[in-house]
């Protein structure tokens, strides 16, 4: 018997009843089933990719590119083609995707379900804003085309619709140009949650892509201490086009004690990569490989978190007194005893997205990967909801595995009312039966 | 029309999927052949996006031996000069679900033993002349020795390795190459609810195909430690072997 897929996170645990791959995207049928769940290369980090006993649907072998305009950029493509792939046949060709997440090892499909979003944010919105159509299957036995203007609720609902709209066969997107693949990057040492959120605004203006990293470590004044960091595609025609792929360079091989990242461990990691950087400014031309994909030069780092995994928290608040509810945030976080490196800040942009559950929304939006840690953790991670909720922010499921269903529902109530009927009743994960249904069989 | 060319029989299946997209990367031109419209079809633009000169395709049944004459013409006028011919078509049936049906045994060999002799056949006269160029085909580890979990099956490669082995003989001195690959088990659709003990993965082993092909090897085990396994299964005495229970 294979064994059950996992999610990045490792956290919870999850055993499909069956699995099954599919091996072509028009031959996908959901026939007689229920509880069922595409998967694609499992980098959702909760629960929102698993179906603990139902059906789990690989997709990974449909990724076949179906077409293909090379002066246009527009691609077509099987659900399970992954965003690597996709660049190693679209970058030679001088087109990149327009957002893409921290890997490259998502499917087109996932992007989709999960309507994810990237360091560009506030120039192009999220990756369903570059949808141009998309195929679903579904368990009335149809097979529906959607966009914007072709069933167009249903459209709306399978961008960030987390898989449970049906399956997506294929999706169309649109490309965008690049002239080289070396990216102008420039880091800004700050020393305040204050001082971040104000470079960020004057990087934004002028830079496609910004993100910072901050030291969630650090308390009092410089609470929220850390690196701005903002870059662009360069524009000179410098022929790296053609340049090839690297997979891994290193492979962790087996998961790590749960002592490597822990509280003491990660606070001097967090010490020195602040400290790395001596100069309040440091320039440099990278790759997009290091630039947009640090973590996919080492293969299943996510063993690192040892035997109890990690969760990943990530929430968005909008931006008036969002500086004074981030540090709140922080702070709680701290207080129950939560340690996190790789602590991101990003500001959100105005670009709707097509997504009726899509999560994000014009604001700041702070994301933690933490490893699992005791009740007191669980508690805190409760108390930030409470925050976020009160102020109008949500959480992103697609990171999730924890968050109370009531809560859950109460951040997407209008969302809800007009998703809800899409759902596509053979259609389930683990993720939906904890938030809807206190983790029950939904029949 | 100097760019090389492969022709890929039975193009949908799981390595042959693999193989076809290295080539593509490498620019090659290619002729498919499948019985699966949809899927020769998805194939061709996904062989192109990823670089390939150019796609042929052509729908057929393997197990019509009265058309593998015009497969190997079409073959021609496509590809002129053909540089790799890969016989990838194949069936999979455990001894226990051909058990009670004698038919469904003898479609095994239809399409395994049959349709692959008369294609390597057919191919080897067809490139005689070009005095170049590779024959490949995927026979199996299960053809080198029968038991009695997957005899039909293995005695179907059996046959496949036995012909090659000869024709090898045959064709090499006139500059032709014929590759005999030996896939142990292969992570594809073939092998759907299957346990898969020590399976390899595509990319592993069309690697290793695209490798064999290029050195001009004659027997490819893939991944390489088959080699040592069957060894050392065809070293079993047939009295112990005959209490093994695989």
């Amino acid at each position: 018997m294979e064994q059950s897929p996992t999610s990045w996170g490792r956290y919870p645990e999850s055993h499909a009843a069956r699995i099954d791959h599919a091996s072509w995207a028009h031959e996908v049928t959901l026939s007689g089933q229920h509880s069922i769940l595409a998967y694609g290369l499992g980098r959702s980090y909760g629960d929102v990719c698993l179906n603990d006993g139902g059906t789990v649907l690989r997709m990974q072998r449909c990724d076949r590119v179906l077409s293909f305009d090379w002066n246009s950029g527009i691609i077509r493509a099987e659900a399970g083609l992954s965003i690597a792939d996709l660049l190693r046949i679209v970058v030679p060709h001088g087109w990149f995707v327009a957002v893409t997440p921290g890997t490259k090892y998502v499917t087109l499909g996932g992007a989709v379900a999960n309507d994810i979003h990237g360091k560009n944010h506030h120039r192009v919105g999220t990756f369903g804003c570059h949808v141009r159509s998309l195929a679903i299957r579904r368990s009335d036995g149809h097979e529906y085309c959607c966009s914007a203007s072709e069933n167009p609720e249903l459209f709306q609902a399978t961008v960030g619709g987390m898989g449970l709209t049906g399956v997506i066969t294929w999706v169309e997107i649109a490309l965008i140009r690049i002239a080289s693949r070396q990216i102008e990057q420039e880091s800004l040492k700050v020393r305040s949650l204050h001082e971040l959120i104000r470079r960020t605004d004057e990087s934004d203006a002028d830079w496609d892509y910004t993100v910072s990293w901050i030291d969630v470590m650090s308390r009092g004044s410089s609470l929220g201490r850390g690196l701005v960091l903002r870059g662009r595609f360069s524009e000179e025609s410098d022929g790296t086009l053609a340049k090839t792929w690297k997979g891994p360079l290193i492979t962790v091989p087996f998961e790590a004690p749960s002592w490597l990242l822990s509280a003491p461990t990660i606070k001097i990691f967090n010490n020195v990569w602040y400290h790395r950087q001596m100069g309040s400014i440091k320039r440099a031309m990278l790759d997009v490989e290091p630039f947009f994909y640090p973590l996919d030069g080492v293969g299943s780092w996510n063993l690192l978190y040892g035997r109890r995994g990690m969760l990943q928290y990530q929430c968005v608040i909008p931006i008036e007194d969002g500086e004074h509810l981030m540090r709140r945030i922080l702070e709680e976080m701290q207080r129950g005893g939560v340690s996190s490196f790789l602590a991101v800040l990003k500001k959100f942009g105005d670009i709707p997205s097509p997504g009726m559950m899509s999560f994000p929304r014009p604001g700041l939006t702070l994301t933690l990967d933490i490893p699992i840690g005791d009740d007191k953790m669980f508690r805190a991670l409760d108390r930030c909801d409470e925050l976020v909720h009160s102020v109008g922010g949500r959480i992103y499921a697609a990171k999730d595995a924890r968050v109370k269903g009531e809560m859950f529902r109460n951040m997407y109530a209008d969302q809800l009312r007009r998703f809800l009927p899409m759902v596509d009743p053979a259609m389930s994960s683990s993720f939906w039966r904890r938030v809807m249904n206190d983790g029950k069989d939904m029949q | 029309m100097n760019t090389p060319s492969i022709v890929i029989i039975g193009a949908a299946s799981g390595i042959a999927q693999g193989v076809a997209r290295l080539y593509a990367r490498r620019g090659w031109r290619l002729f498919l052949v499948a019985r699966n419209a949809d899927a020769l079809q998805t194939t061709e633009s996904d062989l192109v996006a990823r670089g390939a000169a150019n796609v042929t395709t052509m729908l057929a049944d393997l197990s019509d031996v009265a058309r593998h004459d015009e497969i190997v013409k079409r073959a021609q006028e496509a590809c002129g000069t053909i540089s790799v011919v890969l016989i990838a078509h194949g069936i999979l049936r455990n001894q226990e679900e051909v058990d009670h049906n004698a038919d469904d045994m003898l479609l095994v060999f239809d399409v395994n033993a049959r349709s692959s002799v008369s294609l390597l056949h057919r191919f080897g006269v067809a490139l005689e002349p070009q005095r170049s160029g590779t024959i490949a085909v995927i026979s199996s580890v299960a053809g080198d020795r029968g038991r009695r979990s997957l005899y039909t099956y293995g005695s179907t490669k059996a046959a496949v390795s036995h012909f090659v082995a000869g024709m090898r003989g045959r064709y090499l001195p006139l500059g032709i190459n014929v590759l005999d690959i030996k896939p142990g088990p292969v992570d594809t659709p073939m092998m759907a609810g299957r346990t898969l003990t020590l399976a390899a993965t595509v990319d592993a082993v069309a690697k290793d195909i695209i490798a064999a092909i290029d050195k001009r090897r004659g027997v490819l085990y893939t991944p390489w430690y088959w080699r040592y396994i069957m060894m050392i299964i065809k070293m079993i005495p047939e009295r112990i072997f005959l209490k093994i229970k695989f």
